[in-house]
Parts: C-alpha cells; structure tokens; sequence
C-alpha cells in the first residue's frame, strides 16, 4: 500500500500533494467568513430596516449587535481571502503564468465590489449616531450587492475551470484570449445561484441557531424570537429554492464533466437506465454498502426514463477523479440539503397551523444543529465539485499536477496555517461569546478595553432594553 | 503611451496609494508598540482604534487591487515573483492575517490581559508587514527575480537593496501615521496627547529621512540599474520626497499639523514613485521589460475598464469615508 502511493507521488512534482491541502483548508475555512460577507448585510438590512421604519428597538438592538459581530467576522473574513490571493501565485505558478490574463479579469472584478464593500462596511459600523439613520441604514444595501457581484465574480473563475471557454490553445501556448467570455461564461450564472443561496442557508440557519440556543436555555423574550425568525425566513427561503437550483446545475454535468457526473453517482458501469445508488463505497473496483434505487438516478441525474449516467469505465483511468471523496462528499451534500428543506417545511406547515414551536425543545435543537449542518453541506459540496473536477484545473486542458510548483517546503506552510487558523478560530470564538455574555449582562457599547476610564468608552451608552438582563 | 505601460502605471498607482493609506495603517502599529504600559497608553490605544477602525479595511483592498492587476496584466512575472519571493511574501502574509484579525479582536476583546496580548500581536505584525514588503520591492529593483522560474529564495530578498528597502517601508508608513494620529489627536482636543506624538513623530521622521537618504548609498552600489534611473528620470522625485520631508518636520515642530498630513503624503508618494520612475521601463528589473511582460491585449483593455469603473464606482465613496473620519463632526462624536 505505501508503495503504491509512493509510486503515484513520484511523477507528481513535490508541491502538488501540500498545495492541495493548503488550498483545500484556507478555502475551506474562508468561504464560512464569506458566506457571511455575502449574506450577513441583506439580514442585518432586515433587522435595521424594521427598527428604523417600524420603530422596532427590539430589531435595531439586533441590528447593531449584529454590526459587531459583522466587525469580527468580516476582518477575519477579509485577511483570510488575502491569503487566497497570495496562495493563486505562490501554490500554482502553472496556472497563473500561462492563464493568469484569461482567468484574471473575474478577479478584477471581484476586487472592485470588495473595494465597495469593505468602504461601506466603515461607513456602517461606524456610522451609528453619527450619520443619520435614513441614510445609516442605507450603506447596507451597496455591500449587500457587492456580496452578490463579488461573489458572482469569484464564481465564474470556478466554473470557468470547469467549463473552460475564452481561449485556444496552439502549441501548447494560449492564444485569442477573451477575457469576456470568462467572466460572462455560460456556467457561471447557475453556479453562482447554488452558492449565493448557500451563503444565505449557511448565515440564516447559523444566526438563528445562536438564538434558538438561547431559548433552550429559557431565555424565550422578544429579543431571541425575532433573532431567531428574521435569519431563519432568509435561510427558509434559501433551503426551499436551493434543491431546485441544485438540480439544473446537476443536470449539465453529464454533457460538461461526464467524469465527474460518474462520481457523484458512483457509476462504475453505463446502465440505462440508471438506478441512483445511495451510500457507497468503491473498494477494488467494486460497488459495496450501497442502497440502489432502480431507474431513479436517470430520472434525476439526466430529466430521463431511460438515459443512462454514463459510467467510469468509459473514462481513461489517468482522467478519473478520486471517486469515493466525491461521491461521498456529493451525497452528504444532496442528503443535508433535503433534510433542511423538509424540515423548514414542517416548521412553517406547524405554524401556520398555529402551533408555536419556539416552546418545543426538540424544534429548538434541530435549529441549532441547522447552521453546523449547512456548514457541513457547503463543504461538502465545494469537496464533491472541486475533487470531482481533477485530475484537471482547468477541465480538458490543465491537469493539476502540471499548475502545482516544486516546492516541497510547501508542507511547512501547511502546517504552519494549520496552527494559525486554529488560533484564529480560538480567538474568535473566545472574542464572540465575550460579546454575547457582556450583551446579556447589560452592556451595549462593548467599549475598547483599555484603561479604566478611556476617554472614548461609554460615551453614548444605550438604555439596556427591559427583559433581556440575565441574573 | 501604450497599452503596456497604462496597465502598469494604473498598478503602480495601486502600489503608492496601498503604500500611503495602508502604510499609515501600519504604521500606527509602531505608535501602538511603543505607547507605553496599559494605562499611560490607553489613550494612544483608543485614538489609533478610532483612526484607523474605519478605513483598514478599504485600505487593504488597495494591496487587493495590486496582487489582481499584477497577476492579471503581467501574469509570468507574478508567477516567478511569488515563486522566488516565496519566504517575504508569506511573511507580509503572515503579518497581515494577524494584524487585521488581532485588530478586530482587541477592539471587543473582554479583559485587559486579552487586549493586552490582541494588542502586542497587532503592533508586531504592522511593523513586520511593510518591512517584508519593503524587501520585496528592493529584489525586483535590484534584478534578482527572474523572467521565469524560481530564483534564489534567500539571496532574492536578503540583499542590501532588499533590507534597507525594508527598513525604508517601515520608516515611511511609521512616519505618516505619526502625522496623522498627531492631527488626529489634536483635532479631537488631546492635548497632552498631540505634544507627545508631535516629540515622537519628529523623532521617527528624522531617522526615516536620514535612512532614505543613507540607504541610497548601498542601493546604488548594489542595484545599478536602478541607480540610473535614480540619478536620471527620477532624480526630481527624490528632490521633491526630501523637501516635502523637511517640510513635514518644520511644519510639525511649528505645530500646523494639517498642512503638515499633505506634505508628509506627498514625501512618501515622491520616494515610491521614485523607485518606479527609477526602474521604468523594466518590469522585473534587468530581466522583462513591461512591453514584453504583459498578458493579452484583450484582457488589457479590459483591466482598464475596471479601472475606469473604480475611478467612478470606488473613489466617490472612498473620499466620502475619508471626509467623513476626518471631519470635526465624527472626531467629538466618539461612540462605539
């Protein structure tokens, strides 16, 4: 068995194996802190919006913690996708080089909306009280579409690795370059649609989980039930349309990345039709552990009664992707999304039929449990597309191996991030329930900690809102 | 001029303003360091909150902006640049991460021991940041990053060129911050406050000046061909990047701290320019010229396109947020 893996790493240059694990964790932890610069604004919008407009100081209490929280997370948020942009260069000179002026333009574009984002982020988190509430309220809405094109920007660059478009290749060299076409590429919209709502499901059912936690420690006010709705409406919306949107993505894989189709379904033969096989494993060429369901896998992978999923055998061997972390990774992904999008209903059905399941502890634990699970399924869907796609970066013309460096030091750094990231986690878990406990205990500004009596601290000290005080 | 070189001289535009306004930013970490024990700093530590808080991030964006027009425009020479410059990068990398998050963890941090160590790491890595940037500005203008491939990754940024760059990008972001949290302290009413940041700032702003003019001794032994460039085209810049210096230094002994921030952004945006009008029209110095460096044409144009949009979409709101922070109004409203 060693052997065998040292037999397969040694043709691949010594940065490939480390890079891919440093690329997968920084991604990994940093489209958590996007998702929340995607989506956090349109809900904090909400939040602020009903306090100024309704008059609701429940909302706007909710709002402006919610800023700070956004504070934490989006600088976080902000050094961890700087990381992102060292690692293009420093992990992938293969890419970067030959491609770096077909894929960049989308990353140009990405910068501009960050640009708009992080200025309006200031100009929002400071400006309470000091720029007037109409107009206050309305800094959220530039970085709330900044979320929207930013995040489309970054999207196209995927799908366009997946889809490649925008470029020939004569002689090995990249020609009639179209930066154009890439950014407006034809599998950027959809993809785009299936990570958007994403963010929403990941930040809407995480926000909420934070109150329902609350009231199952019996702190069942006003405070934490609207805390608790205005994010779920937002990830009840998202889980309902994302099933759909996750379906016509699914459905052009079979003509753009037949391989990858192949995974997901763990296809090892052509069968038409197709039975959709749940669970799963591939161990020595064979199909083990697996629940299959005759015809079901054409109907949903292909629209069809009879076409069939196009099976592994009919792709070379040096061309299959990793087929079980696919595989796998694809259906915990399909399997919490429905989860998520039966259980919204239910609650909502409950609701409507004038049940209040705030008061039913097993509700309030399923809504904790949400936001990790909607973690888990974003995840887990970036590993099913990403490790899908190898062995190419850029599908059909750039196998990874040939993007990676020589660089076998590289495994320090991964080690190194490793470290640096779980400090980091630490820290801001440490510094957010600092925040939520002082909140409960009272306070309101969260002065800056120096000295007894900084000159700034406590100087437009809010009222503590009734009924929220913990003893 | 061609499509070249309006790419290059709109990413240099990004080059010198990251290293005016993030500079400052980091620079304030000096101050931070060296503002004394928990209580005879907390007022420094409060003011650099209040200054910076607001535009660090917008700020940081500018090094965004570089990063995507270098490797978008003139993709080999990025490729082999981060390849070769591997170590400073991650360790301006490394500075960076820490030095946004322990910002932002300080600011709510709950206990003074807690602050005290988010505040330490803050004020450490914003002086390891532009040093390492700085070295990594003197290995392209001393000619040590190939055209291709993987330099020397030690030899490439531990040079002369490289360490008085270094110390250079240190000095000047330490200098303007000292500028502006003087302004800022004297505008908020902190007297007591201004006079130690003017005796300090004086301080920082004599070395730095001495340095840069000292370093250029070594740098134009050890980089020849951006010593041309220094004594010829670019010879006015460093002319200006003195007077405007002497300048700041006369003006803020004479404690007229608001005219004082325009000649020191002008002294710094002189010494910058000066290593890009010194090493034009390379863009790796010795090694690829910016006409033979640059990606397609189409996707030229089209970096010039965002550009225009930024022009437009960025810089309205950008001098907004810098009005607003430096306005008498947000100076006494000082809330959360």
């Amino acid at each position: 068995m060693f052997d065998a893996i040292h037999a397969l790493t040694l043709e691949d240059p010594a940065g490939l194996m480390p890079a891919r694990q440093q690329m997968a964790l920084s991604l990994g932890w940093h489209i958590i802190l996007a998702s929340f610069g995607v989506a956090f604004p349109a809900i904090i919008l909400a939040a602020h919006w009903r306090g100024v407009h309704r008059g609701d100081d429940v909302a706007l209490v909710l709002a402006k913690r919610w800023a700070k929280v956004s504070a934490v997370l989006f600088a976080i948020g902000a050094v961890s996708g700087t990381v992102l942009s060292f690692e293009m260069g420093l992990l992938w000179p293969g890419l970067m080089g030959p491609y770096g002026d077909v894929l960049g333009l989308p990353f140009a574009f990405e910068g501009l909306s960050f640009f708009v984002e992080a200025i309006f982020l200031g100009l929002y988190l400071y400006g309470w009280g000091r720029v007037p509430p109409n107009r206050h309220l309305l800094m959220l809405v530039p970085m709330a579409l900044a979320g929207v094109v930013g995040s489309y920007c970054v999207i196209a660059v995927n799908a366009w690795m997946n889809m490649p478009v925008g470029f020939r290749l004569e002689n090995g060299e990249v020609v009639d370059v179209d930066p154009w076409a890439v950014l407006l590429n034809p599998g950027a919209v959809l993809q785009f649609a299936h990570m958007w709502v994403a963010a929403y499901m990941v930040v809407g059912f995480s926000v909420a989980g934070v109150y329902a936690a609350g009231m199952l420690r019996g702190r069942l006010d006003r405070h934490h039930r609207l805390g608790f709705t205005i994010p779920f409406v937002f990830a009840t919306v998202a889980a309902l349309v994302q099933p759909f949107i996750g379906h016509l993505l699914g459905l052009r894989i079979a003509e753009a990345q037949p391989a990858k189709l192949a995974a997901f379904e763990l296809a090892t033969e052509t069968e038409s039709p197709s039975p959709l096989r749940l669970g799963g494993l591939l161990i020595d060429g064979e199909v083990r552990y697996s629940l299959d369901i005759p015809v079901l896998g054409s109907i949903i992978a292909r629209n069809s009664f009879t076409k069939p999923v196009e099976g592994l055998e009919t792709i070379a061997l040096s061309d299959r992707p990793p087929v079980n972390i696919t595989h796998i990774a694809f259906q915990s992904m399909v399997g919490i999304g429905t989860l998520l999008f039966v259980a919204v209903l239910i609650y909502w059905f409950a609701r409507w039929r004038g049940r209040d399941l705030m008061g039913n502890r097993w509700t309030l634990r399923a809504a904790v449990a949400a936001g990790p699970l909607a973690v888990v399924a974003m995840e887990a869907g970036w590993i099913a597309t990403e490790v899908g796609r190898q062995p190419w970066v850029v599908y059909g013309y750039l196998r990874t191996p040939d993007a990676a460096g020589d660089n076998p030091q590289i495994w320090i750094l991964l080690v190194a991030t490793a470290v640096l990231y779980t400090a980091l986690t630490v820290g801001a878990v440490v510094v957010l329930r600092s925040m939520a406990r002082r909140w409960r205990a009272g306070e309101e500004d969260l002065p800056s900690p120096y000295g007894p009596e900084s000159p700034a601290a406590g100087s437009t000290k809010q009222p503590v809102e009734q009924g929220r005080v913990e003893p | 001029m061609t499509l070249e070189t309006a790419v290059a001289a709109a990413l240099f535009a990004g080059v010198i303003a990251y290293a005016l306004f993030g500079g400052a930013d980091f620079g304030s970490g000096f101050f931070d360091l060296t503002a004394g024990g928990t209580r005879r700093g907390a007022e420094l530590r409060t003011l650099i909150d209040h200054s910076i808080g607001p535009v660090w991030e917008a700020n940081h964006v500018w090094l965004i902006y570089v990063l995507v027009m270098w490797w978008t425009g003139f993709p080999e020479s990025f490729a082999s640049a981060m390849s070769t410059l591997i170590l400073p990068m991650l360790l301006a990398l490394l500075g960076i991460v820490l030095r946004g998050a322990s910002f932002a963890f300080r600011k709510f941090a709950p206990t003074i021991g807690q602050a005290q160590l988010y505040g330490a790491i803050f004020a450490g890595s914003s002086i390891i940041t532009p040093f390492f940037f700085g070295t990594v500005a003197g290995a392209i203008a001393s000619g040590r990053v190939p055209a291709e491939g993987r330099g020397d990754v030690w030899s490439s940024w531990l040079n002369p060129t490289s360490l008085w760059g270094g110390v250079i990008a240190v000095g000047s972001s330490a200098f303007l911050a000292g500028v502006f949290l003087t302004a800022d302290a004297q505008r908020t009413d902190r007297g007591a406050l201004a006079a130690s940041l003017r005796h300090r700032t004086l301080a920082v702003g004599a070395v730095t000046g001495a340095v840069v003019f000292a370093a250029l001794i070594p740098i134009l032994r050890d980089a020849p061909t951006l010593a041309d460039g220094l004594t010829g085209p670019a010879a006015p810049l460093i002319i200006t990047s003195g007077l405007t210096g002497a300048a700041t230094l006369l003006l803020i002994a004479v404690r007229r701290y608001r005219p004082a921030r325009v000649t020191a952004v002008v002294a710094v945006a002189s010494v910058v320019s000066g290593w890009g009008v010194g090493q034009y029209p390379w863009l790796l110095v010795d090694e690829v010229r910016i006409a033979d460096g640059a990606g397609a044409d189409a996707t030229l144009v089209g970096l010039l396109v965002v550009v225009g949009l930024a022009g437009v979409l960025v810089l309205p709101p950008l001098v907004y947020l810098f009005r607003l922070t430096q306005s008498e109004d947000w100076a006494h409203h000082s809330g959360s």
